[in-house]
């Protein structure tokens, strides 16, 4: 298991359509993919879970994927984190 | 009769007199009832998940035909929610477990979703509880049979009235006949107010107990540029009203014409009108109103509003994006800014009697080169990404200048070494805010690419009055003669040096100053992106010839109130 925590710069936070990109992304992974912030942690596989995270700009999130193909997830899967979306 | 009036929040522009269309999309709570098939419930379940998917799909392609293919995305995001194995997989296991109809499963999944969406802090991620119960709302009502109630099949011209609009209501609106929608709940973010603006179709949210006033098939008037609601207007309300229409509608097509055409004066002298950002968000509105290009690019924001350092990697992407998406046009960005009344909480900064005097912008971005260096190299990584400028803000001698140019330079050569790409036509230029800076701009002229002249500070250095103060505010005179002379010495500095001259700050859109700016020949003036237009319009009817004569005349007058009059009395004629 590796992970890397990022901090959300999106100006809008990730609401319904970062999600999806998010997770399609992270659904073309084996591995498990989970993300943590604060208390919380939820799986990276489900936008309805991701949603309910809430992650606004500044907001640091741990990014942690766990199984086949691991570093290539979170390489992606971490510059989707902190990318800025079309609006 | 007497009308009635509403105010609501105006969440996209316009003026619209029409029938009211009262639209009830009222959510369904399904009772529960116990099962005994569960097998049979879950394939009903799926059933229905699949026509509820087959519908989001017509509304996204019809989306896409009309707002295109970005736009139509919130769609795509609906079918991701709808097909969330936790979503799925949570109801389904409540099917079989308590042996409980489909609907109501779904229902009790579906509310425990949007119960945590309501209770975010940021309001953008509040809103996507709609994006639930619209998702979610259309299997329920497959479920339980009665219809998902939609706004198609409307056929006369009508004004929409509701309670709340989910997005796949105001996808399907018919332009043809729908002048505008008026809700009771929703915000500026909500995505029927994100899509109304993209549809440029007038809407008015927020409007509390609206439904209970209004009849169905009522006149009303709704102008959407103030929030105002009028039921039943009176005759003369109804003609003053389609007046304001006629003449909003006007302006608005003059506008429009005038985001595409070049700033340039009556006799043929070109400027740059640029815009003012402090964020990413910002600059759909710079591209909107047609700018020249970013004079002001304040990187404070990165900064704030956060727990730790913005790392390069992240900036590296912040600037990429503000640059590309300017296509080529210059994008002047600003090193950090901070210090004075701009407070970071993760940067401890010993307290100081007078901030405003004090170890801020570039004085601390200097004493705290990490910090410093950083942010040069994240600006260098992005160049390559369109016509970036690299401005240093807060600079009173020449030893700043060019110790900050020489780290840029060490910056530079470092990442060349590495093997990365940096663009070669970055100009480097500083703000002149300071009067010591303005007196010797000749010197500095040299070893700039260009001066940017920041007002709001210029002046409150040269009045020795902070600007924060009230009992001082008399003293903010951006048309005094001394700010008009240190202005021009800079101007002069830099044609005499063959560099380019700009102004950042509210004088740079101010209509009294515009015409004297343009007299003394700035090249660039930077605004907030809504005054862009009016300025090209202004400087479109003004002969920079003729206000040579009139700035020179200014600079004469003894007061600020002297140079107004004139200024006046000269566009008057």
């Amino acid at each position: 298991m590796i992970s890397e925590t990022f901090t959300i710069i999106h100006p809008q936070g990730f609401h319904a359509r970062p999600t999806k990109i998010f997770v399609q992304a992270a659904s073309q992974y084996p591995c498990k993919v989970n993300l943590i912030k604060g208390e919380k942690k939820i799986n990276g596989k489900s936008s309805l879970s991701m949603l309910t995270l809430g992650l606004s700009a500044g907001d640091e999130v741990t990014l942690e994927v766990d199984g086949e193909r691991e570093e290539e997830a979170l390489k992606e899967l971490g510059g989707l984190l902190t990318q800025i979306f079309e609006e | 009769m007497k009308s009635e009036h509403i105010t609501g929040v105006a969440a996209s522009p316009g003026i619209a007199i029409a029938k009211a269309f009262k639209f009830t999309n009222t959510e369904i709570r399904p009772t529960k009832t116990t099962i005994t098939d569960t097998e049979k419930e879950t394939d009903r379940f799926r059933a229905a998940v699949e026509q509820a998917k087959q519908d989001i799909e017509q509304i996204r392609q019809l989306t896409e035909q009309r707002l295109g293919a970005q736009k139509a995305e919130i769609f795509e995001a609906h079918i991701f929610l709808l097909m969330d194995p936790d979503l799925i997989d949570n109801t389904i296991d409540k099917i079989s477990d308590e042996k409980i109809n489909a609907e109501y499963a779904l229902h009790e999944v579906a509310s425990l979703v949007i119960g945590m969406l309501q209770e975010m802090d940021n309001e953008m991620l509040r809103e996507r509880a709609a994006d639930v119960k619209d998702v979610t709302g259309r299997v329920i009502a497959y479920l339980t049979g009665k219809p998902y109630a939609t706004l198609t099949g409307i056929s006369e011209e009508t004004i929409i009235v509701a309670n709340d609009l989910t997005p796949s209501d105001t996808a399907q609106l018919d332009l043809n006949y729908i002048r505008g929608f008026i809700t009771e709940i929703g915000s500026r973010t909500s995505h029927s107010a994100i899509m109304a603006r993209s549809l440029e179709l007038p809407a008015v949210v927020g409007t509390e107990s609206l439904l209970n006033r209004v009849e169905n098939g009522a006149t009303i008037i709704m102008d959407a540029t103030e929030g105002r609601i009028i039921i039943d207007p009176t005759n003369e309300e109804l003609s003053e009203y389609e007046e304001k229409k006629r003449q909003y509608e006007e302006r608005r097509a003059q506008l429009k014409l005038l985001a595409e055409q070049p700033s340039v004066s009556a006799d043929g002298v070109h400027v740059e009108l640029a815009a003012n950002i402090g964020s990413v968000e910002d600059v759909a509105k710079v591209l909107e109103n047609g700018a020249d290009g970013i004079g002001l690019f304040r990187t404070e924001f990165i900064y704030m509003g956060r727990k730790n350092f913005p790392t390069e990697e992240e900036q590296v992407q912040i600037y990429k994006h503000v640059l590309s998406k300017l296509e080529g046009k210059r994008v002047v960005i600003r090193t950090l800014d901070i210090g004075g009344d701009k407070e970071l909480d993760y940067l401890e900064l010993p307290k100081e009697s007078n901030p405003f005097l004090g170890l801020r912008a570039l004085r601390l971005c200097l004493s705290r080169e990490d910090i410093f260096r950083t942010q040069l190299r994240a600006l260098l990584r992005a160049s390559t990404e369109g016509k970036l400028n690299i401005m240093f803000p807060m600079i009173a001698v020449l030893s700043e200048l060019r110790e900050a140019k020489r780290i840029l330079a060490e910056e530079k050569a470092k990442l060349l070494a590495e093997g990365v790409a940096v663009s070669e036509d970055i100009e480097v230029g500083m703000m002149i805010e300071i009067p010591a800076a303005a007196l010797n701009a000749d010197a500095f002229a040299k070893e700039v690419d260009f001066f940017s002249i920041g007002t709001n500070d210029l002046i409150q250095y040269t009045m020795a009055a902070d600007r924060m103060n009230e009992a001082v505010a008399y003293l903010y005179q951006p048309y005094h003669p001394s700010i008009l002379r240190l202005v021009q010495m800079v101007i002069k500095a830099a044609e005499r040096a063959g560099k380019w001259s700009g102004m950042c700050g509210e004088m740079a859109g101010d209509q009294i100053a515009i015409p004297l700016l343009l007299g003394l020949g700035l090249n660039e003036f930077s605004m907030s992106a809504s005054s862009i237009l009016p300025a090209r319009e202004q400087i479109g009817q003004l002969s920079q010839q003729d206000w040579k004569a009139i700035a020179e005349e200014a600079l004469t007058l003894g007061t600020q109130e002297e140079v107004k009059q004139l200024v006046e009395q000269k566009l008057a004629r």
